[in-house]
């Protein structure tokens, strides 16, 4: 047995009742098998849903508890080192989405429009987001860190009509390229005031304050689009995730299962807003349950993290293990200089969840980590170290009751395809490694690659939708996570697409050719690098690398952009002339070719 | 804002490192007590290469506890002043 086969059984497990304080309510679902056995989607807790007719997010999130049991109950405390700290109950947030609502019925936005929201987490975000939904809209998250070409690019895919960000970084990301955004109709700006630059911009504050109030509620059905996530891609222009409203049965059934939550729970998702957990769990799910969410938009900083659950006494904290590990790299003292025990459970997501992480937090925090894993693809939690499951560490648990997952064989011929027997995708035995797959059909399930119905397409082989990662099954039924099939990096809990850095790369006149990969770091996991061939006559100097980071800085941002540059003036290629990512990554290492056939200068 | 010689060599370690991270920042007209993740773009990860370049080069431990007062150039630079050199006191 080689050792990466013996890696599963390394760390001994963690028994289910020391993994989580299963507080006062006890644990929703207490015995794994017998929920799998018994779970059907259509019996699934869907709120309004039953009685009502319609489905929409909005109205399971906000709406439901507003107007019935709990309108004084605390939906957000929203934390800021520039803002004081606000405090909204249902019953606010229902009333100032409804004006947000109000303000886009009154431009003429409707059912399918799109809006883009460029915002950190702030109670505004959370605002927009029921706002949108509640007219109908599809609202299109992006993350506001990026630099002007990726907002540019997404906007213009989405076909954007409203966008709402802040002023700083209308001034400073967007404005230059104004009209590169001609169907964009709206832009509302917050932290903003004086004279807007243009008549389609407005000040959020003061467009809510003139804006009626009464409620709004379109009565979108399950497979109205309700979200439009970006993911970057190996190759091409991002794709445009489209979601439903019928996820929020995902969203729901999820945050109950594999987080545990209770309507008395104080939850804190870190995630930034502008990728996929960021809205699933970090506006969404808290909220659908009828819990209190923590929302702090400040950077990472282990003292101030470490203040926020003991102050906001938070119960269920979601986070990712870039976060995990800068809180191990502060070290012991300062999770000890302060009460922790309101946290009932720790859950992580973004990134590999190494087996150090989990046992450090259950030594320094007092729980381990439970990990779970989905994509933007499938809308929510898909495979979790459930609450009610034995924990093992470096294991991202088994598949949500409700979700059937499995490794499909890789095609012996072509290890990145699934291996088909006559027209059936072929299971691959377990303890083997394959594609992680999962059967079509669940709730959140993405319902198109926006205008790409061919690209849609190929994601499914059989009646299963083929995630992209590779990972193998033991025989317990736990999921062991083992890498990508593509080229993608997982940096800081972002999942970054190699092409969106090449193409950055490409437009500085020394560049001749570029291949980006991900290269390991102690901290993010991995960071960017770049492997840069040089035109004639540039030298590859210090100052031209740190020249291509700060070119690429301004165009992407300072998540996306590489933060490491090598010359390379032969890099691999394959005969159709594409980068060999896979060699530039073994070289990053170290680490001979192998059998991989290098076409140097085809 | 600072002065004097020492301040100046302290400012340019800090503005040394920061280039390296953040090359296309003009730091001749980065405004001292601006915050510098706001004002250079820096994620999580940027402020800790930061941190630790400085770190490595003055040869002193900035703990994570330090974090909320190195937050501008000048504050930084006068919590490296402030600071004891690593080791000391124990």
């Amino acid at each position: 047995m080689s050792d990466d086969e013996r890696k599963p059984t390394a760390f001994a497990p963690i028994a289910r009742d020391t993994a989580v304080h299963p507080g006062v309510a006890g644990l929703t679902v207490t015995d794994y098998e017998a929920a799998r056995a018994t779970f059907q989607w259509p019996g699934a807790p869907t709120g309004a849903d039953g009685q009502t007719g319609f489905l929409n997010i909005a109205n399971e999130a906000l709406t439901r508890h507003a107007h019935g049991a709990r309108p004084d109950h605390v939906a957000l405390r929203a934390l800021s080192d520039t803002r004081d700290t606000s405090t909204l109950s249902y019953g606010d947030l229902d009333d100032a989405s409804d004006r947000f609502a109000k303000t886009l019925r009154a431009a003429g936005i409707g059912r399918g429009d799109v809006v883009f929201l460029m915002l950190s987490a702030r109670p505004e975000l959370h605002v927009c987001v029921f706002g949108a939904l509640k007219v109908g809209a599809v609202v299109a998250p992006i993350f506001h860190g990026f630099g002007p070409e990726p907002v540019r690019q997404r906007v213009a895919l989405g076909d954007g009509r409203v966008l709402v960000t802040t002023a700083a970084t209308y001034r400073r990301k967007i404005i230059g390229m104004r009209r590169a955004f001609p169907r964009l109709e709206h832009v509302f700006l917050l932290d903003g005031e004086g004279p807007v630059p243009d008549p389609t911009v407005r000040l959020f504050e003061e467009a809510l304050a003139e804006a009626d109030s009464g409620p709004v509620m379109e009565r979108t059905d399950r497979q109205s689009a309700a979200l439009l996530h970006f993911t970057s891609g190996t190759t091409g222009v991002p794709k445009g995730v489209v979601h439903v409203h019928d996820a929020v049965r995902v969203h729901r059934w999820t945050a109950v299962s594999a987080l545990d939550l209770h309507p008395d729970d104080t939850f804190w998702c870190t995630a930034d807003p502008g990728w996929v957990t960021g809205t699933s769990y970090g506006v969404i799910a808290p909220l659908v349950v009828g819990c209190t969410t923590v929302v702090d938009d400040a950077a990472l900083d282990a003292e101030r993290w470490y203040r926020t659950i003991e102050e906001e006494a938070v119960t269920v904290w979601y986070t990712s293990p870039t976060a995990l590990r800068m809180l191990m790299r502060a070290g012991p003292t300062a999770a000890r200089q302060h009460d922790l025990r309101s946290l009932r459970l720790i859950a992580s997501v973004g990134e590999p969840l190494n087996p150090d992480i989990v046992l450090w937090a259950r030594r320094v925090l007092g729980l381990p980590v439970l990990d779970t894993w989905w994509q933007t693809e499938t809308g929510g939690i898909m495979i979790a170290s459930l609450p009610c499951l034995d924990v093992r560490p470096g294991s991202m648990g088994k598949p949500v009751p409700g979700i059937d997952a499995a490794i499909l064989a890789p095609d012996p011929h072509a290890p990145d395809r699934v291996l088909e027997h006559d027209g059936e995708a072929v299971e691959a035995p377990s303890g083997q490694t394959g594609h992680l797959a999962l059967r079509a059909g669940w709730p959140s399930m993405f319902r198109a690659y926006q205008g790409r119905p061919r690209r849609y397409a190929a994601a499914f082989v059989d009646d299963w939708y083929i995630s992209g990662d590779l990972a193998r099954v033991d025989d317990d039924g736990y999921y062991w996570f083992v890498g990508r099939v593509d080229d993608m990096i997982k940096s800081s809990g972002h999942l970054i697409g190699p092409f969106e850095v090449e193409s950055a790369l490409m437009e500085h006149p020394a560049v001749v050719d570029v291949g980006v990969i991900g290269t390991p770091d102690p901290i993010a996991g991995s960071v960017v690098k770049a492997f840069v061939t040089l035109a004639d006559g540039y030298a590859p100097d210090d100052e031209m690398a740190l020249g291509l980071i700060g070119f690429a800085r301004t165009r992407l941002g300072a998540a996306i952009a590489p933060r490491r540059i090598e010359f390379d003036q032969h890099l691999p290629h394959t005969r159709s002339g594409k980068v060999l990512r896979r060699l530039l990554r073994q070289r990053d290492l170290g680490l001979p070719a192998g059998d991989v056939p290098t076409l140097e200068d085809p | 804002m600072t002065t004097g010689p020492q301040a100046d060599a302290t400012i340019s370690i800090i503005t040394g490192v920061l280039h390296r991270i953040a090359p296309e920042i003009d730091l001749t007209t980065l405004d001292p007590d601006a915050d510098l993740a706001e004002a250079c773009d820096l994620d999580s990860i940027a402020f800790l290469s930061l941190v630790e370049g400085v770190s490595a080069i003055v040869d002193r431990e900035i703990p994570e506890r330090d974090f909320p007062h190195i937050t501008t150039l000048s504050a930084f630079a006068s919590h490296l002043r402030a600071a004891p050199p690593a080791g000391s006191g124990r």
